[in-house]
């Protein structure tokens, strides 16, 4: 029990990234498919901003850093985040948005070919 | 003029500009896309050969963007393996994007500027993934050129929408696998930075997460490259794309992916982990030899021509990914000199399919009958391919594979060298089909009993240049693969293999 609570933000991303990796393999509407993508993608950046969390701290700027006493001022570690995981969580939104985009604009082509999302349909009229 | 430390950005930023500027020249002027797009990967090529140029003389080349040091900005670095690559890339895809001009007049002609500009932003990916020394920095390139390939398969014919929705599902899987790793690695050592983390990984090799970390990245990347439980997407995605943009992906997604891997494996973990303290690798060479033997009974069944080459590509992936794996010095090397080999064979292979079709409409190797007679150029470039694919020597694909051989003798793993000689046997089958059917059977359509008259009906110059390069370079670099190797590979492979 302690295992699970102590680390919960991991069980939480493991949880959602399956439950998108489901939705991927096993779903026949198209459109479910790509929910499921979505869900997978959000579940790693679930993961990467839980770890750049930090209590009872702040945003790392520091002020009067450049300023006359700045150099001397101590600076407390564990009262700031790293804020790296978050930045790097912004460009990786930004691809999900690319990739689900992508995504949408393939079913609606597909949609507007075969008349139907559902994955066995289009096999069937492929064949 | 620029000045020599300016090379390694400009590589990169020539086709990331020239994609607003092919944009916009579109809207005024179609008919200066392709122009822009050949001039702006003519210059990516030529600053990648000067960048080989320095590394060769002078060493690893470290390029700090904007200035930061690195572990907190980030950094090129090209040593002499993506040196390589980088005029690997910039070549083929110059070659292909003469090729495109009269395929995409004729395959999408409403289009043109958004399928160019599609593709410099492709190449600029690609070539991002290969100059890039920090981890982040290759996932979103990764995407960049995966976002792109998709829409650029997607405007195919037949299927090809249905197979690029696939592909868009089990390319994100792989990606985010790989943005996984790359997490895990950054909890344990606080750093993005691929000389970074090698300098701090060593002490962290015993730990699960370091281990789990290696593993996601590792599928995630066999994911990208379609090793063989994971191709499914491949086959169908490269064979109903447009013919302008199997010539660019085929030869190169496959290959850049092949080279991620190497550089993940020895530039952010070492070889003593890799082949040591990772104990899977004789495993993964198994797994080689039946992506190998499974690619080549796959093409062995199909009737249409790029489907066929579509699953050889997965059996040469399986050359690649055992080549490394193989743990020794010929192993390793063969793998690298193959990357180059292959992208070329691949191209030349692919761009006669291009022509094939855009001359006679038609896919099937049946109808190729009588091409012989036709379209002598075309058909001598493609007797070239295959050959350089059977791996008949003075052609480049005898050399490698003779490498990869000797690696496999050396490394003692008798099924994977069973499995190149298997392939070679069946990439022999179906070559010498396609030969026999477009060399001795006659022309579906001739009257009576006399010989029909032989008319020569070649493809136009801009799709035959691109071929006859490409063919001629194959011979090229099967003459001088020892210099290669000499000179440039030697360096690539980790030192104490």
């Amino acid at each position: 029990m302690e295992f699970i609570v102590a680390k919960y933000n991991y069980w939480i991303y493991i949880l959602l990234m399956g439950i998108g990796l489901y939705a991927m393999i096993s779903k026949n509407n198209l459109f479910k498919k790509i929910i499921g993508m979505s869900i997978f993608q959000t579940a790693i950046i679930v993961f990467y901003v839980s770890i750049g969390a930090k209590q009872d701290a702040t945003i790392p700027i520091i002020e009067h850093a450049h300023g006359a006493n700045g150099a001397e001022q101590i600076i407390d570690m564990m009262r700031y985040v790293n804020p790296l995981p978050h930045v790097l969580m912004l460009t990786a939104i930004v691809v999900g948005v690319g990739t689900l985009g992508v995504a949408l604009a393939l079913a609606l082509g597909i949609y507007k070919r075969y008349g139907t999302v559902e994955e066995d349909q289009i096999l069937e009229q492929i064949k | 003029m620029i000045p020599a430390e300016q090379w390694p950005i400009l590589i990169v930023v020539a086709p990331l500009l020239a994609a607003f500027v092919i944009n916009v020249a579109g809207l005024f002027n179609k008919r200066l896309c392709q122009p822009l797009t050949v001039i702006a990967l003519a210059v990516s090529f030529y600053a990648s050969i000067k960048v080989l140029v320095q590394v060769v003389h002078d060493g690893t080349i470290h390029y700090r963007l904007g200035g930061w040091p690195p572990p907190f900005g980030i950094e090129y670095v090209i040593d002499h393996l993506n040196a390589l690559i980088l005029v690997l890339i910039a070549g083929v895809s110059v070659l292909a994007s003469v090729f495109a001009k009269r395929s995409i007049e004729e395959e999408l002609p409403d289009k043109l500027a958004f399928f160019y500009t599609l593709y410099v932003l492709l190449v600029t990916g690609l070539l991002g993934m290969t100059i890039t020394g920090d981890a982040f920095n290759l996932y979103v390139l990764m995407e960049i050129t995966a976002l792109t390939n998709y829409a650029l398969i997607a405007v195919g014919r037949d299927r090809a929408l249905f197979s690029s929705f696939n592909y868009v599902i089990i390319g994100t899987m792989g990606a985010c696998f790989y943005l996984l790793g790359t997490g895990h690695l950054y909890i344990m050592t606080g750093s993005l930075n691929m000389g970074d983390l090698q300098n701090i990984l060593p002490s962290l090799y015993n730990t699960n997460a370091i281990l789990v970390a290696f593993i996601l990245i590792l599928v995630g990347i066999w994911i990208k490259m379609a090793f063989f439980p994971l191709h499914g997407w491949l086959p169908n995605a490269y064979s109903y794309a447009p013919s302008a943009t199997s010539c660019l992906i085929a030869p190169l997604m496959t290959k850049v992916s092949v080279y991620i891997m190497i550089r993940i494996m020895f530039s952010v973990f070492t070889p003593a982990y890799v082949f040591s303290a990772f104990t899977a690798h004789s495993i993964i060479v198994w797994f080689a030899v039946i992506a190998i033997i499974a690619g080549s009974v796959m093409a062995l069944s199909q009737k249409d021509f790029k489907k066929m080459l579509s699953y050889l590509i997965i059996a040469e992936v399986g050359y690649m990914v055992g080549g490394v794996w193989l743990a020794n010095k010929s192993g390793i090397a063969g793998a690298i000199l193959h990357i180059v080999n292959d992208a070329v064979m691949t191209l030349c292979l692919f761009l006669v399919a291009g022509i094939v079709f855009y001359k006679t409409k038609k896919t099937l190797i049946a109808d190729m009958k009588g091409l012989y007679r036709t379209m002598p150029i075309t058909m001598a470039a493609f007797t070239i391919g295959a050959f350089s694919m059977i791996g008949i020597p003075p052609t480049a694909g005898f050399f490698s594979k003779w490498y990869l051989i000797k690696g496999a003798i050396a490394a003692g793993q008798w099924g994977f060298m069973g499995a190149l000689l298997f392939s070679s046997l069946v990439n022999a089958i179906l070559f010498f089909r396609i030969i026999e059917v477009a060399y001795f059977e006659p022309m579906a359509d001739h009257h009576g009993s006399h010989a029909p008259a032989i008319i020569i009906d070649e493809a136009p110059l801009s799709m035959l240049t691109p071929l006859v390069v490409a063919a001629v370079g194959l011979i090229v670099l099967g003459i001088y693969s020892g210099d290669i190797i000499v000179n440039i590979i030697s360096f690539a492979v980790p030192a104490g293999m």
